[in-house]
């Protein structure tokens, strides 16, 4: 298994988001706007890189009957630290982003990870396995987030998009709008796998 | 007074901001144990169940960790393994002493020690300030808006299985759909109580 195809992987045919439709609560709910999706997709692509580098090296010291305990632990050590850099560094965000900071302890993502990959590969896979899948979500993420930006308050990363007479629908920033743009993405790339099938 | 409080939290966590749809919390299990009733009434009990005795018990140990100053750093850390560890003393203690209750949460209960509700709410009830009381009456109630909104999903879904649906939308595509149809009318609430 080479380094290449698993970075791709994570980016492209095992999509976090999209793919896989793992860690759903924070890519519905943070998704308000670009910048806020990406300072999520950003802190949960620093915990899963750390999480798997350093699951993958003690990986041989921890029995396998309390591993996930001990996975857990490492997260949300990791999990603790961003969350004091972002209230250090970034309150805006950090006000914004709120509760699902701590929550990316949770985030299946992450956890999936350690257990399907990082506790089976050795380090520079594992690096690049959360580098590839943290980019991928951070994508995703972000496209969701642009969608949803443009159409509910025309403005994309905080600046006006159209002309000031487009009237931005409410509808997409509120938690409907959320569950509907990740509903027509999500069948959007069914379509587009289904054709590259045919092909 | 302290009744009306307690009622306001419940209708609130229940309806208005109900976990599900509209905090967004708990999607994995709304999505992946929604496809048959039984099995999403197993799953909501289960939840409300953890949800109700992890309120009460990371209170208690917030308050443990403030009197130590340890709160910032331990908080994530030391809620999560509570949950973990709750989760696992209920296994185990319905397994003897409630056999029948164990078969019909049994298998749900290692699901939740990941689902982001739990620890949602016992995160929110610091960030809230409620007291003891409160919490607990917080994470009852969010346990039963995540049930009600789940035991929906899955009558809508039952009866989907027989209705033609585009094959691009198959699967969570559409239960998606549902989802935002169930949360735009739950936003109907959203005017019962001025937040």
């Amino acid at each position: 298994m080479n380094i290449l195809k698993v970075f791709k992987d994570g980016i492209l045919d095992e999509n976090p988001t999209f793919k896989l439709v793992l860690g759903m609560c924070p890519t519905l709910a943070v998704t308000t706007s670009a910048t806020n999706a990406i300072g999520m997709g950003l802190a949960t692509t620093f915990v899963l890189i750390m999480s798997n580098v350093i699951i993958s090296l003690i990986k041989d010291l921890i029995p396998s009957k309390v591993r996930i305990p001990a996975y857990i632990v490492v997260i949300a050590t990791f999990v603790t630290l961003v969350q004091f850099v972002m209230a250090g560094f970034l309150p805006a965000l950090n006000k914004s982003l709120g509760i699902f900071i701590p929550l990316i302890v949770v985030n299946c993502i992450i956890m999936g990870r350690a257990e399907a990959f990082a506790g089976k590969h050795n380090v520079i896979l594992s690096f690049f396995d959360g580098l590839g899948m943290g980019i991928g979500f951070t994508l995703a993420l972000t496209l969701i987030g642009g969608i949803r930006e443009i159409l509910g308050s025309n403005k994309l990363f905080g600046y006006l998009f159209f002309p000031h007479n487009y009237k931005p629908m409410l509808f997409f920033v509120l938690s409907p709008g959320g569950f509907f743009t990740m509903a027509i993405l999500l069948a959007f790339f069914n379509w587009l796998s289904m054709k590259k099938k045919e092909a | 007074m302290e009744i009306s409080k307690l009622l306001l939290i419940m209708v609130s966590a229940i309806f208005v901001n109900n976990f599900v749809l509209s905090r967004f919390l708990g999607i994995c299990p709304y999505l992946g144990v929604s496809r048959k009733f039984d099995s999403a009434l197993g799953m909501g009990m289960a939840v409300t169940f953890v949800m109700t005795i992890a309120s009460f018990i990371t209170w208690i140990i917030q308050i443990i960790l403030n009197h130590f100053g340890l709160s910032d750093i331990l908080q994530t850390i030391a809620f999560i393994l509570t949950i973990a560890a709750l989760v696992q003393f209920i296994e185990m203690y319905l397994k003897k002493a409630l056999p029948e209750l164990y078969k019909a949460l049994g298998i749900f209960l290692p699901l939740i020690t990941t689902n982001c509700a739990i620890l949602g709410v016992t995160l929110l009830n610091i960030t809230q300030h409620y007291n003891l009381l409160e919490s607990v009456v917080f994470g009852f109630s969010a346990g039963i808006g995540f049930t009600l909104a789940l035991l929906m999903m899955a009558s809508i879904r039952e009866r989907l299985e027989l209705a033609k649906v585009p094959k691009v939308f198959q699967g969570t595509a559409i239960a998606l759909i549902i989802a935002a149809l169930m949360s735009l009318s739950f936003m109907g609430f959203s005017g019962l109580i001025g937040e």
